[in-house]
């Protein structure tokens, strides 16, 4: 069914704007975003609309979903790097119903990819606009629970506090502990939390071609890392960070190594893998040649030199 | 040549509590040549300790000047600035009481070095090491606290930390009080060098038959009959 | 600087004094004028003062004093009504301290002053390392080499005597002097110019007193850090000061060498003070 059937059926006063949020929502939407551009890696306060689903279930990306898309847009819903999670399909035919824009699991097509908690394997292109479902967007919150002087501490540069945190954590365990959203430093400038995803898809945010957008609705904050932007992840020079170690792991569905995998335990206490992208997965079963990979077949990241410790 | 001129030296304790003014000293005059010694007379309580602190500045003199002719220029020592008085302290004039104030955990070595430490901690350690050594203070004290020290040894480290920094003036209060007949030729001995090589000393002694032969000047404080607001004033003889 | 309130007809006021001549060094530290209230209460009152390179600088005098104000002023710390705050080191500006912008502010304050407080949870992060609340000032300006800040951490910690084994404990766990001489590496770990005490013993056991007036005095000695030490003992101050600022109600009362000032104080409130040491 079209929209347009869809509002003809139901009551005319009942209409829906496309893609469900009104013109003025959109309007401010992009202006926002557009801001977030402009400072990569600053947190934007934004109004928050609500929406037919709960906080928590990805209410931020899905706003900057819908003020982005269009027509002729082709739209990807991940979570965890699966197109048929349950929350995934859910958002997916949300979208296209409120939007009419075709839908793909394939990520080489899609013109906008919203996700949670992880970055497709294949790099993403100009011309594509990565949308990250974000909790938490503050960095600083394990250090500093009051908003105000969180604020006044990105506006200071002064983030003395969090380099301590991970001091702290070398003395006591030698060793980073964060896993998901582990703090970068996006253009030498804010210290950004890339939302919760592995720390094997940090470096995809660094000098990428594509747009990065991310969106926290209940915090209401959004932040951007445009296209070839420096992104680092916090790191001593002399302790240096790595990603989750995939050496050994095989995808049992498609024999492939070197990628992110999701952890399968076996009732005699051994585990499986699978890759964690299923769009990446199904071609390789399909044997479609996939894109370009963030890593290669051996587990080097294409930015030569990015990551100081490599297999 | 002179060293230092005194003229006018007047000296009144103010005790706002009491609403008193106590009068030591009025119109001291005197003058101390290079490598002189000055001896300073009179009966107990009459005021000499307070003349030697009001030269060193530990109090201050309510009249008078006391030019001093430093390394670097005349000085009233009167109206310096306090930080002057600091350098001068530091560089030239020096006050060697008869108490010392040992430090909770500081060696009697550490007392007697520190104020040579500027010159490094091996060296000052070293010449810590030869005053100590020349005024008899027995080698397994030199690492032990002087707070349980007795008076003699005390007095030891007081006199050894006093004079281990060369000094043009030497200001000298009862050195010599708790000492034995040894140590007080030693300190004796000492002063006589000193002397010799151009260090100008104005001392209150208990046993002033010490350094008789070290005397050049004597001034002697003595009660008089002249009253400032009903207190008895001194004057020079 | 003598009260003059003294009924007697030939009272004498002591000499005064004049402009320094011999000291070949300018001030390191030179305030005029400086004014803080609190609504109508005038904690600091006109105060000047001049630290020389090197010296210790005493103030000491009563709760209420002002002293503490002083202090915090002097740290930047707390904006003040009026004044002059001059610090003559060539990487800090010539302007009125008092008059710069937070950043700004924010910077001198961690490169160029050290301070410690009475209570240690004012100056440490109680819950992090020792070390780290050391190595957090070589952080903030920018240090990002692991090693260097144990190093860093180690030495400063080791020239406040503080136990080599014991640099990663939280200062919560430790006793009152160990937290002081957490406090004392962490403010000389940049190697400041200026170091402040507020009250760096107070409190503490006297045993424990003694020693880490001990390593104050130690490390001044050894770096010739220039001082000022607001304390209301006078036994700390005889200690540790070259020159004592005595404070009355937000005012100066009396400046000078701190034997002349133990010895003969000249103005009645430091006569009241002196006098009432046990």
């Amino acid at each position: 069914m079209s929209l347009k059937d869809l509002t003809a059926q139901a009551s005319a006063a009942q209409g829906y704007s496309y893609a469900y949020l009104d013109l003025f929502a959109k309007r401010e939407l992009r202006r926002r975003i557009l801001k977030a551009i402009a400072i990569p890696g600053c947190q934007i306060p934004y109004a928050s609309r609500e929406l037919p689903i709960a906080r928590g279930w990805g209410t931020g990306g899905l706003q900057v979903t819908l003020s982005l898309v269009g027509p002729e847009s082709v739209v990807k819903v991940i979570d965890q790097g699966a197109d048929d999670s349950v929350n995934a399909a859910n958002l997916r035919r949300f979208i296209a119903r409120m939007s009419g824009a075709e839908t793909t699991t394939d990520t080489l097509k899609a013109t906008i990819i919203q996700s949670r908690h992880r970055i497709p394997e294949e790099r993403l292109k100009e011309g594509q606009a990565l949308v990250l479902q974000v909790p938490d967007p503050e960095p600083l919150r394990s250090v500093e629970a009051n908003m105000a002087k969180a604020r006044e501490m990105h506006a200071d540069t002064d983030y003395g506090q969090m380099w301590l945190t991970l001091y702290e954590q070398l003395v006591r365990y030698k060793q980073y502990i964060q896993g998901a959203s582990y703090p970068v430093m996006v253009h030498k400038r804010y210290v950004m939390s890339p939302s919760p995803i592995p720390r094997w898809d940090n470096p995809a945010l660094h000098q990428a071609q594509h747009l990065t957008l991310l969106s926290a609705g209940r915090e209401k904050r959004l932040y951007a890392v445009p296209p070839y932007t420096n992104v680092y992840p916090l790191e001593f020079s002399d302790v240096p960070f790595e990603v989750e170690d995939q050496t050994g792991r095989v995808c049992v569905r498609t024999g492939a190594q070197n990628k992110f995998m999701n952890e399968l335990p076996q009732a005699d206490g051994s585990s499986l893998f699978e890759l964690s992208d299923t769009g990446y997965a199904d071609k390789l079963v399909a044997h479609d040649p996939p894109g370009a990979t963030y890593y290669d077949d051996q587990g080097n990241f294409y930015h030569d030199g990015y990551l100081k410790r490599q297999p | 040549m002179p060293l230092l001129e005194v003229t006018g030296y007047t000296k009144v304790f103010h005790i706002h509590h009491l609403n008193r003014e106590i009068a030591v000293f009025e119109s001291l005059d005197f003058t101390l040549n290079v490598g002189e010694f000055l001896l300073v007379t009179g009966p107990n309580g009459i005021g000499k300790s307070t003349l030697l602190r009001c030269l060193y500045r530990s109090y201050r003199p309510s009249a008078g000047r006391a030019l001093y002719h430093s390394l670097q220029g005349q000085v009233d020592l009167a109206r310096a600035a306090d930080v002057d008085v600091s350098v001068l302290r530091h560089e030239e004039i020096g006050f060697v009481t008869q108490f010392l104030r040992p430090r909770p955990r500081v060696s009697a070595l550490e007392l007697v070095a520190e104020p040579v430490f500027d010159q490094g901690e091996a060296e000052a350690s070293a010449k810590a090491e030869a005053m100590l050594l020349e005024f008899g203070l027995k080698t397994d004290l030199w690492h032990a606290y002087p707070a349980t020290f007795s008076g003699g040894e005390q007095q030891k480290v007081n006199l050894a930390r006093a004079l281990i920094r060369p000094r043009r003036l030497l200001l000298l209060d009862e050195p010599t009080a708790s000492l034995d007949t040894a140590t007080r030729e030693s300190l004796a001995n000492r002063l006589a060098d000193l002397k010799a090589q151009g260090v100008a000393m104005i001392g209150v002694f208990h046993h002033p038959e010490d350094v008789a032969h070290l005397i050049d000047e004597e001034i002697r404080l003595s009660l008089s009959q002249v009253s400032l607001n009903g207190d008895y004033s001194n004057v020079v003889e | 600087m003598m009260d003059t309130s003294s009924a007697s007809p030939s009272a004498i006021l002591p000499i005064s004094l004049d402009a320094p001549r011999l000291i070949p060094h300018q001030p390191l530290v030179t305030v005029k004028g400086l004014v803080k209230h609190y609504g109508r209460i005038r904690a600091v009152d006109q105060v000047d003062l001049e630290v020389y390179p090197g010296e210790v600088l005493g103030i000491v005098g009563e709760s209420g004093s002002g002293k503490s104000t002083v202090l915090r002023l002097l740290n930047l710390q707390e904006p003040a009504d009026a004044g002059e705050y001059h610090l003559n080191i060539p990487q800090v500006s010539p302007r009125n301290l008092l008059e710069l912008d937070r950043f700004q502010k924010r910077e001198i304050r961690t490169l160029h002053i050290g301070v410690v407080y009475q209570h240690p949870h004012l100056g440490l992060r109680m819950y992090y390392t020792s070390s780290g609340n050391v190595a957090e000032r070589l952080l903030v300006t920018g240090e990002r080499t692991f090693s260097v800040l144990r190093r860093a951490a180690r030495e400063s910690l080791a020239a406040s005597e503080f136990p080599a084994d014991r640099i990663d404990d939280p200062p919560a766990v430790l006793s009152g002097g160990m937290q002081q001489r957490v406090q004392l590496a962490k403010a000389i770990a940049l190697k400041p110019a200026l170091l402040l005490l507020d009250e760096p013993t107070t409190g503490l056991d006297v045993s424990i007193q003694a020693t880490v007036l001990d390593t104050l005095k130690h490390l001044q000695r050894e770096t010739n850090i220039t001082t000022i030490l607001v304390s209301h003992d006078l036994g700390v101050i005889r200690t540790l000061a070259d020159r004592v600022m005595v404070m009355q109600h937000g005012r100066v009362v009396e400046t000078g060498l701190t034997d002349q000032i133990l010895e003969d104080p000249q103005a009645a409130y430091t006569q009241q003070l002196v006098y009432a040491k046990l």
